[in-house]
């Protein structure tokens, strides 16, 4: 869509007593896209997303939704759908009724509510659960209450805190796939914060990485992993991360570069390496094998091997890799070019 | 089973008594042996110079219902509890509601409303007989300046029986509100969130969210209420002694001045199994039928 943004934050700031809570946050979403909000715990991505629900309202910037200024505008004027870590669920109302909460309290008639509830728990796969409790579900059938609760409003923007962080792995990766698929459904744009780069990587269409209340980069997930903007980004982003090398470690490099490269780019030689490093340690995926390396001036550095490999633990290797594949960062952490 | 299995749930049966034995020593010492010999003493006569003690099965109770005291005295506690009782829990949660929201100086509005209950009620009593006194109390000096005729608060049988249940709701109020404040903080922030994005108002979401997540704490705090409109009789003994003509005299209170006043021990003897029945009546419901009905997590 071009023209005017769905949701767009312009220069958003909130402190708190002085603290730095974020700092100008300007982000521009369009609509029907999916969008995370990643980083590490304290960066500001929970409190970003709360500034746009109007649970917080910014000290200074403006929030735009759908065409409105919503900048001061209570979390019931903003037409948007949350879901919250904890799930919020109410525990006193079955699970109906905590879906049909906020259309009665905006008086829908009884038989559209009752329509919309069953229609929602269809799609959430929570037919029969009706009358329970939500003491009484499992951890992954609060967490599809919450976002039955979600669906049910109708509203076109949803935010999602770290919805599946209370889940098991398994669970996670299946409801990982429901939510991706209900977005593409409903046709909803969606804000997720989360902190697990893995779930960013693989639901988002737009990743925005933050770091102590700033933007880091905003991109595709691919730009994020083959072009990090920042010695942070390259760092957080990836599994492994991207290994840093001093620049002075290497030929043609001057000393106050650093240069960054990933597991899958570097390979093991019998002599004449461009690092020698030692083997610290051997982690077996399965399909692959990880092999951990220490150097006096590097960081993380990772080789990555097909199949199960064995190497001895405080061996010497060398490692070559092409300058191709090498990542170069200013004296500040920032991108110099693009390879 | 082996030998050891059985050595060791022996020892953990003994340990198990071991830890209970102090209280259940103490108890039997102090409440179940004295209520059994209150049961028993209760079915004796008075015994004087001329008639010695003898049993009368149960004509002290039959005498009870036949006295128009008694009567008296237990509308005037009925009376009571149904004032005090729902009064001070609705001033209680109202007050623990506005100290939980976002106020400046909470902390100071917290210890201003529970002072009272730190306050001994024989002091409190002594404070409000300063207010209530006429021409010198607080009350009527400042009736005094609006021209209001003096009132004696206490001293006609109309106001006195009110005059004692404005001091209870006072004294209980501020202790409730703890109870209410205490289950109010395990309310978490975002439900009150998640309400506030559906567009809740702030009433909607207190009535529909808030007030029945507190009905637990609220049928607790009911039940001990209930309990203390019986208990609670200190503040009698300085403020009206039961009078004037009866017109504040509660069942405890009447139950003391039987034993104490005129020395005639089975009477209040059967008087208090009255009031223990009543009270384990009120205890059981809240065991066997409140506990079971109000959990939902």
């Amino acid at each position: 869509m071009s023209g005017k943004p769905f949701v767009s934050l312009d220069n958003i700031g909130k402190r708190w007593n002085g603290q730095l809570g974020v700092e100008g946050i300007t982000l521009a979403i369009e609509e029907g896209e999916f969008v995370a909000l990643l980083g590490p715990s304290g960066c500001g991505k929970s409190t970003t997303l709360r500034l746009m629900a109007g649970l917080e309202i910014p000290d200074e910037g403006t929030i735009i939704i759908d065409g409105r200024d919503v900048t001061g505008a209570s979390a019931a004027h903003r037409n948007l759908s949350m879901v919250f870590q904890s799930y919020a669920l109410f525990p006193h109302l079955s699970v109906a009724e905590n879906v049909m909460f906020g259309m009665k309290v905006r008086r829908v008639p009884k038989k559209e509510r009752l329509e919309k509830m069953h229609n929602a728990l269809e799609i959430t796969g929570l037919h029969g659960l009706e009358d329970r409790k939500p003491g009484a579900l499992s951890g992954g059938q609060r967490q599809r209450v919450a976002l039955a609760r979600a669906i049910v409003a109708g509203q076109k923007l949803c935010l999602m805190d770290e919805p599946l962080s209370n889940l098991d792995a398994k669970l996670r990766a299946a409801v990982r796939k429901d939510i991706k698929k209900l977005q593409s459904d409903l046709g909803i744009t969606i804000v997720y914060v989360t902190h697990d780069q893995t779930e960013a990587m693989s639901m988002a269409d737009k990743v925005v990485l933050m770091k102590d209340g700033l933007i880091q980069q905003i991109g595709t997930p691919e730009q994020l992993y083959s072009e990090p903007a920042t010695t942070f980004v390259a760092e957080f982003v990836g599994a492994p991360p991207m290994a840093l090398i001093e620049g002075a470690a290497l030929e043609g490099f001057s000393k106050n570069q650093t240069l960054g490269i990933r597991a899958e780019h570097m390979e093991f030689v019998p002599t004449g390496g461009r690092l020698t490093c030692v083997v610290t340690d051997c982690e077996f995926l399965g399909a692959e094998t990880f092999i951990g390396l220490s150097h006096e001036r590097a960081n993380g550095l990772t080789v990555k091997l097909e199949g199960k490999a064995n190497m001895a633990l405080g061996s010497l290797v060398d490692i070559t890799f092409d300058n191709k594949n090498l990542h170069v960062f200013g004296p500040e952490g920032r991108r110099m070019k693009n390879t | 089973m082996s030998e050891l299995a059985k050595l060791e749930r022996r020892r953990r049966a003994t340990y198990g008594w071991l830890l209970l034995s102090p209280a259940a020593i103490l108890l039997s010492l102090f409440a179940f042996y004295p209520s059994i010999a209150t049961l028993w003493s209760s079915l004796f006569s008075r015994g004087t110079r001329r008639n010695p003690v003898a049993f009368v099965g149960g004509e002290n109770y039959a005498d009870l219902f036949n006295d128009p005291t008694f009567w008296i005295v237990v509308k005037n506690n009925l009376f009571y509890a149904g004032v005090t009782v729902p009064l001070s829990m609705f001033i209680a949660l109202s007050m623990a509601l506005w100290a939980n929201s976002k106020i400046s100086a909470k902390g100071f509005v917290r210890t201003a409303y529970f002072t009272p209950t730190v306050l001994p009620m024989i002091a409190a009593a002594n404070l409000w007989l300063f207010f209530y006194t006429p021409g010198l109390g607080v009350l009527d000096q400042i009736g005094s300046l609006f021209g209001l005729p003096s009132v004696n608060w206490l001293g006609q049988p109309e106001t006195a029986l009110w005059a004692i249940i404005i001091v209870t709701v006072w004294k209980e109020s501020g202790f409730f509100m703890i109870f209410y404040l205490a289950a109010l903080q395990t309310i978490p922030e975002d439900l009150r969130e998640a309400a506030d994005i559906e567009g809740t108002s702030r009433w909607t979401y207190t009535r529909r969210i808030v007030l029945p997540m507190l009905m637990p704490m609220t049928l607790f705090i009911g039940v001990n209420a209930v309990i203390n409109s019986v208990k609670l009789i200190d503040h009698l003994f300085i403020l009206t002694k039961g009078g004037p003509s009866d017109a504040s005299k509660l069942i405890l209170y009447y139950i003391w001045e039987q034993a104490f006043a005129f020395f005639d021990t089975p009477h209040a003897a059967a008087l208090t199994m009255m009031v223990l029945l009543v009270l384990g009546i009120v205890a059981a419901v809240q065991f066997f039928y409140i506990d079971r009905r109000t959990h939902y997590q």
